[in-house]
């Protein structure tokens, strides 16, 4: 290992003050500059079996962007960026790169891995900055295809698919695409203007998305089938989990999804000049520890909150969000409040709430997830007062997109069933993707299945003499 | 997109609009509703549908103007176009032969009353109308409604019109002549609903009512519509509007209904003081 490569420290991302940021929806991770960036790039060892890349979902040549940016071919680095990720500005900033590729950096091993997902965030960046290059897109091949839904699933799939030459028009059921991206991430971790641009870079390439339709409500997908040659569902996991204790209906209790919705989509923390409210008390409790109950948290401070505590029934080496997420909300003055779960929600006179109930837990031996399961401590029910509480506990596919389609097979979960290689499902010529398969997962790991999908439709349309589904052969 | 084709004034505080929207017209049917925007910044508000013309691909809805956003489609004028427009949203309607129904709509909720009792009535029902406002001013569609029913009932609060009564009084009346109910339908304010519910729990006479909760997407993402039937948290979007109104935690909607107040009335106000310095 060359000595000088590990002797440059892992160069840190700039941010906003946290006493700054709490009151703030701008973004918190400001980006490196070129300086920072072309430090960071040297750091990389080019490995010649680069280990990172099997660490990505999408497999972006990681090295070779690296080696581009530092030789200054910024466009070569885009272009090697892009060519396996179609949403890079995204995934630089909301991608959990410890877990995938830079936990495989080999610099990792004796001190601290390439900083891989700042360094994409910049050279795309630098992209947006200057405005995106088109490229040469094939001979229409007069196929068309509709993709419902517009998170990360959806947009990557419409993306390859009109790479391809085929005809793609996306079906959003709200009034702006994007999804997740636009509803449920806030814009101080992913600003808005970034998921429109990449939005508009799909229009460029001749993607129609078509907003304001309910698919199940306005079409059923038998229907869409008529006018379309190939249906990708990548409608994710929209529908909240509820606590299902006493006093989850509350005034000042929210599902995590009506509080982003209402914050992020309808921009509340805009209210009064933008029309929708949002309302948060003095104390907040978010239950729940994922990327969404850091959000839900984080922007319960931003929007005036005194005191927001996470209430989590596990500890906190099975917090599973995001490292970056967790550091940014305790710098923030967020309280982790670990081993602890509520047990009901009580209020006033009035029908609002005035607190929570929680009882103590200790971990057990290691469940399915193969975390160690919570168990209650008997007798340990403890009172805190709240103003709101946040019920951050995952979400399940929506079932309004399998109106009047049996066809389609889903899991007990609620999920539909898919083949992993090819994003098949068992209704033919209708491949599926993201959350509405995995369950709520990542916005890379949906961009890698839509990638996946799109392969393989793109292949179908060409050739359909093999069996549907493999049982089949 | 989504042009204001035709707008009417049908009371001083409720006006019509018919909105050019063929997809929706073409799917929807009688009972679900739509979720708009006025404005770019604006709020999404759902409103029950009150007509459609799928040959004209039309929609129809009613307003009555008590927010911020209710009063700023008020000034949308005929060509303009509204920011959005979804739908149709919610299950329909169930029709079928019940034998004879009625339908009680009372102030705003005449109007998604009026293609509910067509549908009926084209399934074969006998159908009995029972409509009332606070006063004469505020009555609208009498005539139309009277198209639809085979009986109508009309009446006020303050007896300004025909009679005076509340709207659950004719129905009390109708329930304790022992003639043959078979299903009813109660629209209008939730407190409304509440006693039109009350009123015929003791015939046991089987009560729909449509609730019109706090909604965000309309879709089932956000929750804000969770309502308790049957002891059960529902979302009104999805799998509502129309609940069994025997069933319904009206306490709850009405305490849910009241979230926001403080800050709707905010919003109200500020748009006024906006309208007054447009005008003056």
């Amino acid at each position: 290992m060359p000595k000088d490569k590990v002797q440059i420290p892992r160069q840190k991302m700039p941010t906003r003050s946290p006493e700054e940021r709490r009151h703030s929806f701008e973004e918190v991770a400001l980006g490196f500059d070129m300086d920072l960036a072309l430090a960071e790039a040297s750091r990389c060892l080019q490995c010649k079996k680069p280990s990172c890349i099997g660490g990505c979902p999408v497999q972006v040549r990681i090295p070779e962007f690296i080696l581009a940016l530092r030789e200054g071919n910024m466009w070569g680095a885009v272009e090697a960026l892009k060519d396996k990720n179609s949403l890079p500005a995204i995934c630089g900033r909301v991608c959990p790169q410890e877990t995938q590729c830079e936990i495989e950096c080999v610099l990792g091993r004796k001190g601290e891995p390439v900083a891989i997902g700042r360094l994409e965030r910049f050279v795309a960046d630098w992209e947006r900055a200057r405005g995106m290059r088109i490229p040469e897109l094939p001979k229409p091949t007069g196929k068309r295809i509709a993709i419902v839904g517009s998170g990360p699933a959806g947009l990557t799939a419409a993306g390859d698919l009109a790479k391809m030459g085929h005809a793609v028009e996306i079906f959003e059921s709200l009034h702006v695409p994007g999804g997740v991206l636009m509803y449920g991430i806030p814009e101080f971790r992913l600003p808005k203007e970034v998921v429109r641009a990449e939005i508009s870079y799909l229009e460029s390439l001749g993607v129609v998305i078509h907003t304001n339709m309910v698919v199940g409500k306005l079409y059923t997908l038998e229907e869409l089938l008529k006018r379309f040659d190939a249906l990708f569902l990548g409608t994710g996991a929209g529908l909240p989990m509820l606590l299902n204790i006493s006093g989850e209906n509350y005034n000042g209790v929210y599902s995590a999804n009506e509080l982003l919705t209402r914050t992020n989509l309808m921009k509340g923390y805009l209210f009064p000049k933008w029309d929708t409210p949002v309302k948060v008390g003095e104390k907040v409790a978010v239950v729940g520890a994922g990327n969404v109950a850091m959000d839900s948290a984080r922007c319960s401070l931003r929007l005036g909150a005194k005191e927001v505590h996470i209430v989590y029934r596990r500890s906190r080496q099975e917090v599973p969000a995001r490292a970056e997420e967790v550091h940014h909300a305790e710098e923030e003055g967020i309280i982790f409040d670990f081993l602890t779960n509520p047990v009901e929600i009580y209020g006033n006179q009035q029908g609002w709430v005035t607190g929570i109930r929680c009882i103590r837990m200790e971990l057990g031996e290691p469940d399915a997830s193969g975390r160690r399961s919570p168990i209650p401590t008997e007798g340990s029910e403890f009172d805190m007062s709240m103003d709101t509480v946040v019920m951050a506990l995952g979400t399940r596919p929506n079932p309004l997109v399998f109106t009047d389609a049996a066809r389609l097979e889903r899991s007990r979960h609620g999920t539909v069933v898919a083949d992993p290689d090819t994003g098949r499902t068992k209704m033919e010529r209708v491949w599926a993707g993201g959350d509405i398969v995995t369950g709520a997962a990542t916005v890379i790991s949906a961009m890698g299945a839509g990638r996946i999908a799109a392969t393989n439709i793109d292949a179908y349309l060409k050739d359909r003499s093999g069996p549907w589904w493999p049982e089949q052969a | 997109m989504y042009r204001i084709l035709a707008k009417e004034t049908l009371t001083p505080v409720t006006k019509l609009f018919v909105i050019e929207a063929p997809e929706v017209a073409h799917k929807v049917k009688a009972g679900q509703f739509v979720i708009l925007r006025v404005t770019e910044e604006g709020e999404r508000i759902p409103l029950t549908v009150a007509d459609y013309d799928r040959q004209a691909g039309t929609i129809t809805i009613v307003v009555q103007e008590i927010g911020k956003t209710t009063k700023l489609l008020g000034t949308v004028n005929v060509g303009d176009s509204l920011a959005s427009f979804t739908g149709p949203l919610g299950h329909p309607t169930e029709i079928e032969n019940y034998g004879t129904t009625v339908l009680v709509g009372g102030g705003l909720g005449i109007a998604p009353i009026y293609p509910i009792c067509r549908s009926l009535r084209e399934a074969g029902n006998h159908v009995i109308g029972i409509i009332g406002a606070r006063t004469k001013e505020l009555l609208f569609w009498e005539e139309q409604m009277r198209s639809v029913t085979d009986e109508l009932i009309v009446c006020t609060d303050d007896g300004s019109y025909v009679r005076k009564a509340l709207v659950t009084v004719p129905l009390k009346e109708l329930l304790e002549s022992g003639r043959k109910v078979d299903r009813i339908w109660g629209i209008g304010p939730a407190i409304m609903m509440k006693f039109i519910a009350l009123t015929t729990k003791p015939f046991g006479a089987k009560t729909i009512v449509s609730l019109n909760s706090i909604m965000v997407d309309g879709t089932g993402m956000c929750g804000a519509c969770r309502v308790s039937v049957g002891g059960k948290t529902r979302f009104a979007c999805v799998d509502g509007p129309e609940f069994d109104g025997h069933e319904v935690d009206w306490d709850l909607l009405l305490t849910r209904q009241r979230i926001y107040l403080d800050l709707e009335k905010q919003a109200l106000e500020a748009f006024e003081r906006e309208l007054v310095n447009v005008k003056g």
